[in-house]
């Protein structure tokens, strides 16, 4: 008579391999990613109101703890960043006759775009 | 190398003597040559002739043997000892499906699942015989070649977490075996495939973890199969609201 076993996954599955725990920490990132949304957001309307209540959330931003979050924030988005450019060609094949174009060329315009609208970001905002 | 040996852990499973598997350990001759399979034959052979698993032509074809080995889902005919010294191995039956006996798993969903995507060419109406063969050219077979050299062995479904958490998932080899078909022209049957594939339990799904594709033994791809299928239904659905007349399905070019 059969009597199968069935095992059940543990809740910490994602620690027990480290593509798994890359796999999380890259979900993750979209909270961070969403986060920084919430606080260029915020600093939009501060911006329009202006005055006080700009020059108060700024000092707010100049603090450690701020900047500390602004440190993790950059680091989570490159990893988001990264990540999404990498599946970006298992996503979209692009073929040329019986050949398919190499992953890294599908690839490489996402960074491209990615420096030069960061460019011309900075080029707005910083000149 | 000769007298040398190394130690294999191996998960056990016996229904009605065991509640729950548990580990038994081995010491087999370390060859350089020898693979994981070749170890558990010795095994077998040699020392516990009660040992179970399944195993056919040795050689990555069959896609029969496969299992956990230190954790990760391995064919166990092409897992060398030598990359495994020193040991211990640790041996296990393939994760998030229910075990059968020692390093047997129970296959019928994965069987069902296999079977709901429709693996074969569906045709609106098949040509009379006397009119020959579909015939297709070498770009249109190398659009679909990669998703068709699956050989069925479910590491994709062991290192799939999403498949581990929710049993109702398709999973990858069957969805990669549906885009395979969808993306063969000589096929007209992605609209009857998509009630699987596009359901909440197909392609929905899928997180991208990309283990199942790491794990594959033959470069299937299926998590960019998944991402694909993805693309194309996202596309089908937003030209049946923006187009007239539905826009109807992606057709593979």
């Amino acid at each position: 008579m059969r009597r199968p076993y069935y095992p059940k996954m543990k809740a910490t599955w994602w620690l027990q391999r480290r593509p798994y725990t890359l796999f999380m920490l890259r979900e993750l990132s979209a909270v961070f990613v969403a986060g920084y949304a919430l606080l260029l957001l915020v600093l939009g309307i501060k911006v329009y109101k202006g005055g006080d209540t700009l020059a108060a959330y700024l000092d707010f931003l100049d603090t450690p703890g701020m900047l500390a979050l602004h440190a993790i924030i950059f680091i989570f988005a490159v990893l988001h960043t990264v990540t999404w450019f990498n599946s970006f060609a298992k996503a979209v094949p692009i073929w040329r006759g019986e050949e398919r174009l190499a992953p890294w060329k599908v690839t490489l315009p996402n960074y491209v775009a990615l420096l030069v609208l960061s460019a011309l970001v900075a080029l707005l905002f910083l000149v | 190398m000769t007298g040398e040996t190394i130690a294999l852990e191996v998960t056990r499973y016996r229904p009605g003597e065991d509640e729950e598997p548990t580990w038994q350990q081995y010491e087999v001759p370390f060859h350089r040559d020898w693979v994981v399979l070749d170890a558990l034959n010795y095994v077998k052979d040699q020392v516990d002739g009660t040992l179970s698993f399944r195993w056919s032509c040795r050689m990555g074809v069959c896609g029969s043997c496969g299992m956990m080995i230190n954790g990760v889902p391995k064919l166990s005919c092409a897992a060398f000892l030598r990359d495994y010294t020193p040991g211990p191995i640790k041996v296990e039956p393939l994760a998030n499906f229910p075990v059968e006996r020692d390093l047997v798993i129970v296959l019928d969903d994965f069987m069902a699942k296999l079977q709901a995507v429709q693996p074969w060419l569906i045709r609106e109406e098949e040509r009379p015989l006397d009119e020959g063969a579909y015939r297709q050219t070498p770009a249109q077979l190398a659009r679909y070649k990669q998703f068709s050299m699956c050989i069925n062995c479910m590491l994709c479904y062991a290192a799939c977490p999403v498949y581990g958490n929710e049993k109702e998932f398709v999973g990858p080899a069957a969805l990669a075996l549906a885009h395979r078909y969808n993306l063969d022209s000589r096929d007209q049957g992605r609209d009857r495939r998509a009630w699987v594939v596009a359901s909440d339990e197909g392609i929905w799904d899928c997180t991208f973890v990309g283990e199942c594709s790491a794990v594959c033994p033959k470069d299937v791809d299926p998590a960019g199969a998944i991402q694909q299928l993805k693309l194309s239904s996202a596309v089908s659905w937003y030209k049946s609201f923006l187009l007239p007349f539905g826009g109807g399905p992606e057709k593979a070019s």
